[in-house]
């Protein structure tokens, strides 16, 4: 595997990764943000549709396990580009021009890349282990919707996800520039359709914990 | 010296060696408005040696544009704050009277600086020699048009060989990348049928080259578009990246 092992370190291989793991967590983010949707429809809604989740268990982990490789590949890559592209730059320049060359969301994947990590520890932790570990059936939606009361919770979330609209804005479509799909004809349109996915998935899962912090008395 | 002079102040960048640490220096000048940035370091290094200081060390050559060899960043912009053009066409009328003028080498790991503002871009030269050519069998001149090739592809081709090598591209990138440079390289050749029989080889190595001289990655900023004094298209670098990944998955090359 000589060739597949320098193509795959090399600086447009690791690219290649990251714009194929962004791309597939882009879609992952539809399918949940879908089901998360349901929140609105009721307790019963919901629960029935963690219920059937659940009834297609082994699919579910496999999934599960597919997601936590490209996760792992996104987070582990996209640091150590940033690493390495940080030595590669060296000095910075006495006159910081950097906004009349580029914009915040593309100078900024590191940043809002690391909250988005910080948000899934704590998502994790919060919704995916109680649903899994606690021994028996739970209320999933009063569990979700317990934890959306708390102001502190909901603000971090909504924080995280206005940081992830900013990520997939310049990440939807900074990977089809990366897999080189860059035609005078599309991109431009390219373009809108990742702003309009980055501001709908943003507003969408945001609007969740809003929902149930301010209008619907936290339960 | 006359009444239309401006008044600058200028910071410039001393650095006596590679491995010296270096400083910003403090000078105050007059110039004409209608001078180039060149010209103005030219007459300061004319006062700078009749007072038997040090002159400030810069490159440059054709002074019209075309040869890539000058290049400073100028209040943080590479080639300053005019788009699309190199350092030697900048002229001081685009400044007003008073201004200070920070005045920098291009910096990034694989650009080392030499002295003052003149850096290393040898580098380049690395990249080129890994396949920046296309081989030919001696003899006689081909005929002009002999190999028919379609306009638009021409002038595609053409926008990419236009890049005239400068470096500014890795000098506006965050991650001092030379992806700019080097899809503007393979692209000129990768278009046209007399880069054919490399393509696939040129490509891997150019690009193992630029990994091996400590460039970046490019993280789709396009900071190198918006700075490349001949406005190379950053569709170069999508057309590097498409090249790579086939050239990686079908050359005959197994080994690395
Ligand atoms: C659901 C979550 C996420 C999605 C949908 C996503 C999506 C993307 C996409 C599409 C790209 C562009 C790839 C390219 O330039 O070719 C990208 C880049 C990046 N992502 Fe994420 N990402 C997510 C989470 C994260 C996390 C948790 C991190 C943590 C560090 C991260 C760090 C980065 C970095 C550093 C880049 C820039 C890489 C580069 O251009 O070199 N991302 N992301
Ligand atoms: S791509 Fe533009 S900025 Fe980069 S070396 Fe060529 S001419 Fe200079
Ligand atoms: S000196 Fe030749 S391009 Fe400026």
């Amino acid at each position: 595997m000589g060739w597949f092992s320098t193509f795959i370190n090399s600086s447009i291989g690791k690219k290649l990764i990251m714009a194929l793991t962004g791309l597939l967590l882009i879609i992952f983010l539809i399918i949940h943000l879908l089901g998360n949707l349901t929140l609105f429809a009721g307790a019963d809604a919901f629960n029935t549709y963690a219920g059937t989740l659940k009834k297609f268990e082994p699919i579910v982990r496999v999934i599960e396990v597919l997601l936590t490789i490209i996760f792992v590949l996104h987070i582990y890559n996209g640091a150590v580009l940033w690493w390495t592209n940080r030595k590669a730059k060296g000095s910075l320049y006495a006159v910081n021009a950097r906004s009349k060359e580029t914009n915040i969301f593309a100078r900024t994947t590191i940043q809002t890349g690391s909250i988005i990590f910080i948000f899934l520890v704590i998502h994790l932790q919060t919704f995916w282990y109680p649903s899994n570990f606690s021994g028996g059936e739970i209320n999933l939606y009063g569990l979700v919707t317990g934890w959306f009361a708390q102001p502190v919770y909901s603000g971090f979330y909504i924080f995280a996800m206005i940081l992830l609209g900013f990520h997939l804005n310049h990440g939807f479509q900074s990977a089809f520039q990366t897999f080189g799909w860059n035609h005078k004809k599309y991109f431009p349109l390219i373009q809108k359709i990742g702003t309009l996915y980055a501001i709908l998935t943003a507003l969408l899962f945001a609007s969740i914990p809003v929902y149930f912090l301010f209008f619907h008395g936290g339960n | 010296m006359n009444g239309n002079n401006l008044n600058l102040k200028l910071k410039i960048w001393r650095q006596p060696s590679p491995k010296a640490v270096g400083a910003f220096k403090d000078y105050s000048v007059s110039v004409s408005p209608d001078a180039s940035i060149l010209e103005m370091l030219d007459e300061l290094n004319n006062d700078l040696e009749r007072r038997s200081e040090e002159p400030v060390v810069f490159e440059s050559d054709c002074r019209e544009g075309i040869c890539g060899t000058c290049g400073l960043v100028i209040n943080g912009q590479p080639h300053g704050p005019i788009p699309k053009i190199a350092t030697c066409q900048l002229h001081m009328r685009h400044f007003k009277d008073g201004d200070t003028i920070y005045i920098e080498p291009f910096r990034a790991k694989a650009f080392p600086v030499i002295k003052d503002l003149a850096v290393d871009r040898s580098a380049f030269d690395k990249i080129i020699q890994a396949g920046g050519y296309i081989s030919v069998n001696t003899g006689g001149v081909p005929d002009a048009n002999e190999i028919p090739i379609n306009k638009n592809i021409a002038s595609e081709a053409f926008d990419s060989a236009a890049c005239i090598g400068c470096g500014a591209c890795v000098a506006a990138c965050k991650n001092g990348s030379a992806m700019l440079f080097v899809s503007a390289k393979v692209s000129q050749f990768a278009l046209l049928p007399q880069g054919q029989s490399e393509r696939k080889e040129r490509v891997e190595a150019m690009v193992a080259t630029m990994d091996e001289m400590g460039f970046g990655s490019c993280t789709n900023t396009y900071a190198c578009e918006a700075e490349c004094p001949k406005g190379i298209s950053v569709r170069n670098i999508a057309r590097l990246n498409r090249e790579f990944l086939i050239a990686s998955l079908s050359s005959q090359n197994v080994e690395e």
